[in-house]
Order: C-alpha cells, then sequence, then structure tokens
C-alpha cells in the first residue's frame, strides 16, 4: 500500500514537471539558504572560540591609573601606579594561578638588512603560562634573566617571517631592538589574531627588567605599566577581582573615598561578549533564512491546493471505487511531503556546495555539522506535513459525488 | 435463473438491494427539496435492471444511495443484506470497494495513469500486492478486449474503449453488483451497443446490472425496467422481448409503483 501511494506521489510529481519543479525551487532555496547561513554563522562562532581559547582562560589585565594626589590626572595607562612589588602581592592572593607584571609597545627591530616594527611585551615567564603561550623552539628566559636584566627574546612567527629569511633559523641569532642587541632564545608557538584583529604573532617577548631598562624606560624603579591576573577557573572571577581591588587599595593607601588608581579589566567578559555577539548573528542568520524556508513551505501549500482542486474528479473517481478519507489524506500529505523532502536535499546538496565555494574563494570560517544538515531535513518534512495537511485535509473532506460532478 | 416476477417475492436476505420507503430531502437555499419520496424495490442476484424516468425524477440520486455515496434521509437499504444505512464512512468506502463496481458517463478514468493501472486502482484500496494487482488488471482487461492497450493511455484510446476499461475497473474486484449512471450517454449508438452486450454478457455470468438510461432501445437490453416519476416508481416491469426470448410467460404489463415494491 505504502509503496504503491509512494508511487503515485511520485507520479503525480512527475506529471507537471515544471510546476513540480518550481514548487520546489521553494524548498531548494530556502534549505541551502538555511544550510548556507547556518554553516557561516556556525563558522564565525568557531572562529571567535578559537581565538578567544589562544587569549588564556579567566584573565583580567590590570592597568595603571591616575593618582589624585599628584592632581593631574591623566587617561588610562598612563599613570604609574603599579608596582612590581604589586604583582607579586598578588601572586599570594587565593584562586590567583599565574600573575604577570608586563610593559608593551611599538618598536623597531632590525636583523641585517631587514627592519619591521613590532609589539614588544617585556614581562616574566608566567605571562606566557597566563597565556597558554607554548615555544616553538628555544627556551624561555628564567629569573637570573630577569634580575640581571639580560638581552634576550622570544619571537613570534610574524616577526620571525618579516626578519628572516625563510629556512633560516632564528635561535642563536641576533636582533636589535631600539639599538640594543638582543640574542634570540626561543621561538613562538603561532597565535593567530586577536578578537581586536591584530595579529598576536607580531610580538617578540623579552624580560620585564631588561624591557624597562633598555628599550622602555621606567620613571622609577619598581613600577609597571600593567599586571596580568590569572584566576584558577570562571566561578573564581569575581571573588579575585573584589580581593585583587582591595589588596591594591590597601597597598597604595587610599582613602575611602578615593577612587581607584588602576583599572581592572576582565578579559574573560570581552570573550564572553565577542562569543555572545556571534552567537546572536549566527542565530539571526538561519532566522532569516528561515523564512524563504516559510515561504517555500506556503509555496507548496499554494500548489497542492491548486492540485486539488484540480484532482476534484480523481478525487471523487477514488472515493468511489473504495478509497477511505485517511487513503486521500495520506495520498495528497505524501506528496507534499515528497516534493519537500526533495527539494530539501537538492537544496542541502546546494547550501553545502555554497558553503565549500565560499570557505575556498573567501578565507571565512565554515562549519558544516550533521546537527545542521539534520535540522534543515527534520524542518523540510516538517513543512512538507504542515502546509500539506491544510490541502490534503480538504481533499480528503470532499464530498464524493459533488467531487464525480465536478467539471 | 431469473425469476419473473417484477413482485419481489425474495426476502432481503438473497437480493442484492432492497430499499424501503428510502427517501431522499436534498437541503437547498430554496428550502428542502425531495428528490426521493419513499422507494421500495428488490433487486435479486443475477437481474439485469434498466432504470428510466425523465430528467429530474430523482434517478441519479437513487444510484448515489444504491452506490453507498450518498445517506438516505429516511427509509432502509439492505445490499447484500446488510442495512447500510448506518455505517460509518470508512465501512461504506470498504463496501464500494468490495461489492460494487461503478461506471460513469463520463468514463472516469484517471489521464495519468496507464489503463492497466486504472483497472488495478481499486485493488491498491483492497491492499492487495502489486503483482496480483497487474495479473488481475491484465485478465480484466482481456475481458473486454483491450489487453494490447495495457499501457497506454486513457487519451489515446476512444470513448467506447474508455468505456471498456471503466468497466473492467469495475470488475476487477469480483463485485456483486454493478452500477451504471448512464453508461452509454457519451456513446455513439453503434458503440452504445457493444457497450451493452458487454454488460449482457456479465450479468450472462452472474453479474447484477442497474443502469440508468435514458434511451428506450438501450432499456431493451435489461431484463427488467423501472420507471422513475418525481422521485417514485411509477412502472416496474420485465421487458417484453427479453421476457419472451427468455421463455417466460408473455409480456408483463407495467405495474404501480405499489405493486412493483416488495411484500415485505
Ligand atoms: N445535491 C443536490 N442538491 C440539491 N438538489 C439536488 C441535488 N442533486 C439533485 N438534486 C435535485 O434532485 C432532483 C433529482 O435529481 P437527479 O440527479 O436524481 O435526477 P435524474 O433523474 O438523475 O436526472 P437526469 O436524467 O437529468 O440525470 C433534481 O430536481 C435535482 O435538481
Ligand atoms: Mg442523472
Amino acid at each position: 500500500m505504502l509503496r504503491a501511494m509512494l508511487g503515485e506521489a511520485w507520479h503525480a510529481m512527475g506529471s507537471n514537471k515544471m510546476r513540480t519543479a518550481l514548487t520546489m525551487l521553494g524548498m531548494v532555496i530556502g534549505v541551502g539558504s538555511v544550510v548556507l547561513m547556518m554553516a557561516i554563522g556556525q563558522g564565525a562562532q568557531y572562529a571567535v572560540a578559537q581565538t578567544i581559547s589562544t587569549m588564556g582562560s579567566n584573565l583580567y589585565v590590570i592597568i595603571a591609573g591616575t593618582t589624585q594626589a599628584s592632581g593631574v590626572r591623566s587617561g588610562g595607562g598612563f599613570g604609574f601606579t603599579l608596582r612590581v612589588a604589586d604583582a607579586e602581592a598578588i601572586a599570594e592572593l587565593e584562586d590567583v594561578t599565574y600573575v604577570a607584571p608586563m610593559q608593551q609597545g611599538t618598536q623597531q627591530l632590525v636583523y641585517g638588512s631587514k627592519n619591521w616594527s613590532a609589539t614588544v611585551v617585556g614581562t616574566t615567564p608566567e605571562y606566557l603560562d597566563a597565556r597558554s603561550w607554548t615555544l616553538a623552539s628555544g627556551y624561555v628566559f628564567g629569573e637570573s634573566d630577569l634580575r640581571s636584566a639580560t638581552r634576550v627574546a622570544l619571537l613570534g612567527k610574524t616577526v620571525i617571517e618579516n626578519l628572516f629569511e625563510p629556512g633560516e633559523a632564528p635561535l642563536g641569532k641576533t636582533i636589535r631592538v631600539r639599538n640594543t642587541p638582543f640574542t634570540v632564545i626561543g621561538t613562538l608557538n603561532p597565535k593567530g589574531q586577536n578578537l581586536d584583529g591584530r595579529d598576536q604573532d607580531d610580538t617578540i617577548i623579552i624580560p620585564l627588567s631588561t624591557s624597562q631598562r633598555k628599550v622602555f624606560g621606567v620613571p622609577f624603579a619598581g613600577s609597571v605599566r600593567s599586571i596580568i591576573v590569572q584566576a584558577a577557573s570562571a566561578e573564581a572571577m569575581p571573588s579575585v577581582e573584589k580581593s585583587v581591588t582591595a589588596l591594591l587599595r590597601q597597598r597604595h593607601r587610599l582613602r575611602d573615598d578615593a577612587e581607584n588608581d588602576f583599572y581592572i579589566r576582565n578579559l574573560a567578559a570581552a570573550a564572553d561578549s565577542a562569543a555572545e555577539t556571534t552567537r546572536v548573528m549566527s542565530m539571526l542568520l538561519g532566522a532569516i533564512a528561515s523564512v524563504s524556508l516559510l515561504v517555500g513551505g506556503i509555496g507548496i501549500m499554494n500548489i497542492m491546493l491548486v492540485s486539488v482542486t484540480e484532482r476534484t474528479r480523481e478525487i471523487g473517481v477514488r472515493r468511489a471505487i473504495g478509497a477511505r478519507q485517511k487513503d486521500i489524506l495520506a495520498q495528497f500529505l505524501l506528496e507534499a511531503i515528497m516534493i519537500s523532502v526533495t527539494g530539501c536535499l537538492i537544496g542541502l546538496v546546494l547550501g553545502v556546495g555554497g558553503a565549500l565555494l565560499t570557505n575556498a574563494i573567501t578565507d571565512m570560517v565554515i562549519v558544516i555539522s550533521g546537527g545542521s544538515v539534520l535540522v534543515a531535513f527534520g524542518v523540510a518534512a516538517a513543512v512538507g506535513v504542515f502546509f500539506g495537511f491544510y490541502p490534503a485535509r480538504k481533499a480528503a473532506a470532499l464530498d464524493p459525488i459533488e467531487a464525480l460532478r465536478y467539471q | 435463473m431469473y425469476e419473473p416476477s417484477p413482485v419481489g417475492r425474495s426476502a432481503p436476505a438473497d437480493a442484492v438491494i432492497h430499499v424501503e420507503g428510502l427517501t431522499k430531502t436534498y437541503v437547498t437555499a430554496a428550502g428542502p427539496f425531495p428528490a426521493l419520496k419513499g422507494v421500495d424495490l428488490s433487486i435479486s442476484h443475477g437481474e439485469y435492471v434498466a432504470i428510466m424516468g425523465p430528467s429530474g425524477s430523482g434517478k441519479s440520486t437513487f444510484m448515489n444511495l444504491l452506490g453507498c455515496l450518498d445517506t438516505p434521509t429516511a427509509g432502509d437499504y439492505y445490499l447484500v443484506g446488510r442495512n447500510v444505512a448506518h455505517m460509518a464512512n470508512d465501512e461504506l468506502a470498504t463496501l464500494r470497494n468490495r461489492t460494487i463496481g461503478f461506471v460513469f458517463q463520463g468514463f472516469n478514468l484517471l489521464p495519468r495513469m496507464s489503463l492497466q493501472d486504472n483497472v488495478a486502482l481499486p485493488l491498491v484500496y483492497s491492499h492487495l500486492d502489486r503483482e496480483t494487482r497487474r495479473r488481475r488488471a491484465r485478465e480484466m482487461l482481456a475481458k473486454v478486449g483491450l489487453d494490447s492497450y495495457a499501457d497506454s493511455f486513457p487519451a489515446r484510446i476512444s470513448g467506447g474503449q474508455q468505456q471498456r476499461v471503466a468497466i473492467a475497473r469495475a470488475l476487477i474486484n469480483s463485485p456483486s453488483l454493478i452500477l451504471a449512471d448512464e453508461p452509454t450517454g457519451n456513446l455513439d449508438s453503434h458503440t452504445s451497443e457493444e457497450i451493452m452486450a458487454l454488460f449482457g454478457q456479465l450479468n450472462d455470468e452472474g453479474i447484477t446490472v442497474v443502469l440508468v438510461t435514458h434511451e428506450h432501445d438501450i432499456a431493451d437490453h435489461a431484463k427488467r425496467q423501472v420507471r422513475f416519476l418525481d422521485g417514485l416508481i411509477v412502472s416496474d416491469a420485465l421487458t417484453p422481448v427479453r421476457a419472451e426470448a427468455a421463455g417466460s410467460t408473455t409480456a408483463t404489463a407495467p405495474v404501480t409503483a405499489g405493486q412493483g415494491a416488495p411484500a415485505c
């Protein structure tokens, strides 16, 4: 019975190919765009998640602010209120895994005849731990390097590409930063862009003490621009923020009514909001694409209604020779589902093809998940049932005598 | 075999059709319209009945009730001994499928299906397998002399041939009863004769045939003629020539509706 009905539905679809094809086109476009948009949306989400994972997790950055005592208020990051000793004190707090004082700025690098400007970060080895940044080769500078301010450097991938010939090994070479020679002791694994789109590999890392003495200079010994703090877990972040604030206020001897002389920036929150933004964007894309699926469904309903009217006599004949109402219902429902599922399959192929093409001609990340394919398929079947039901019920409800009389 | 009595002596049990006080009142915008006003009739197995009467006398209304396509406003209808008055929709569909073969004036073949598939269609609703459907359809097409057209389509054959295919479709589930409302209405007289010959042959094989016609020479193919007027049977008689040919008593005079009705 089912086979006979499937065969008939297939036959009915084939009997008016142009019309069936145009009806299907609605579903093809609907499913195709849902698949494509979901691939793009999920790709964006994936890309952001990748970027966030390169940032290091549960991070705070504390930036030196202004002292009110000085009388002159200057912008964030331009004050000199933080000390290396503050960082050491923060490290003693509960739920704090890594703390690294740091100072950074853009500097001209020279190697041989080549020069390149990159971000120079002066910090301690804990900086690499906090940001889960590993070495591709060489070793990280240690305590003694920090104490004696040795001129050693770790180079990021972009810096290496721009200073060295392809295939040339940077380890052991000497580059100049602001005319000071530095020996390359390690190379960093690539991290790609950060959330702002800046290339994180365009970086050279040197000991904090060296950076202060040879590169950036400091207004007075022991001061530092910023401190990076990693909390033990996402849950611990609020309490870490509180205890860090309390500790710094106490260490800086701020009166109760005084403002903080530092800023705490929650990098995890920035990451969350970036992830949330892409998630919303991805959902929006899907929702807009779903509208075309809806339009496709309405197209099916429309054509099925026409088909029921055209085939009124046929319905009468079928009823007369023994079709029950549910047989007629099933026949038209099956036809609607078949149109929608066939359209869906074609749309799926085109959507996936479009996604792969997008991936090939742009550098957009595309993620085609089995889930989104399943969803598209389920939605198409549901659209067939939903929009096919009304015409099918109308067909089944026809009075056989009236139907037979229909011209 | 034929009992030469239009006055139904048969009890409902051995009648294919037995109706009592059958009434159909249509509800129209102008108010209720009585199309059948209490019809009594009994038709036994193997009978061949022509229903005649002027336009609007209720013939088609009556046929629709006999065919279980419609339900009466009042009265009883026993089809092969079963009262169909209170049957559910699905039950009626099954009854139509197994017990009745329909032949229409306009043939009503499905244009997109091959003749074989058209003939086999009732069996789809009997849930028979594909192979059986195919085989039986071939047999039926052979019976109406069109087996060589099995894969052809309705639009490719003549009206007379289409009606033969429709008859093959009506026969495929071995019905007890063939109902035909003006089966020759769309055919020329020569083709009509062929179709009537086919009905005659089927009746000889024992199938009960009830048909509606406006034409006397068509009606004369039947063994019994029932005449409608304004929703009532006004005469019920054997066909004179046929009655003689069958070697029965001489021509039966038309009887009134009251006499024509079964005694029960
Ligand atoms: N569905 C309906 N609604 C209202 N009135 C109807 C309906 N069907 C039939 N009638 C009326 O009932 C009467 C009998 O109609 P019916 O079709 O049974 O006549 P008939 O004897 O078959 O006529 P004809 O020889 O023209 O086919 C007619 O007056 C017709 O107008
Ligand atoms: Mg009629």
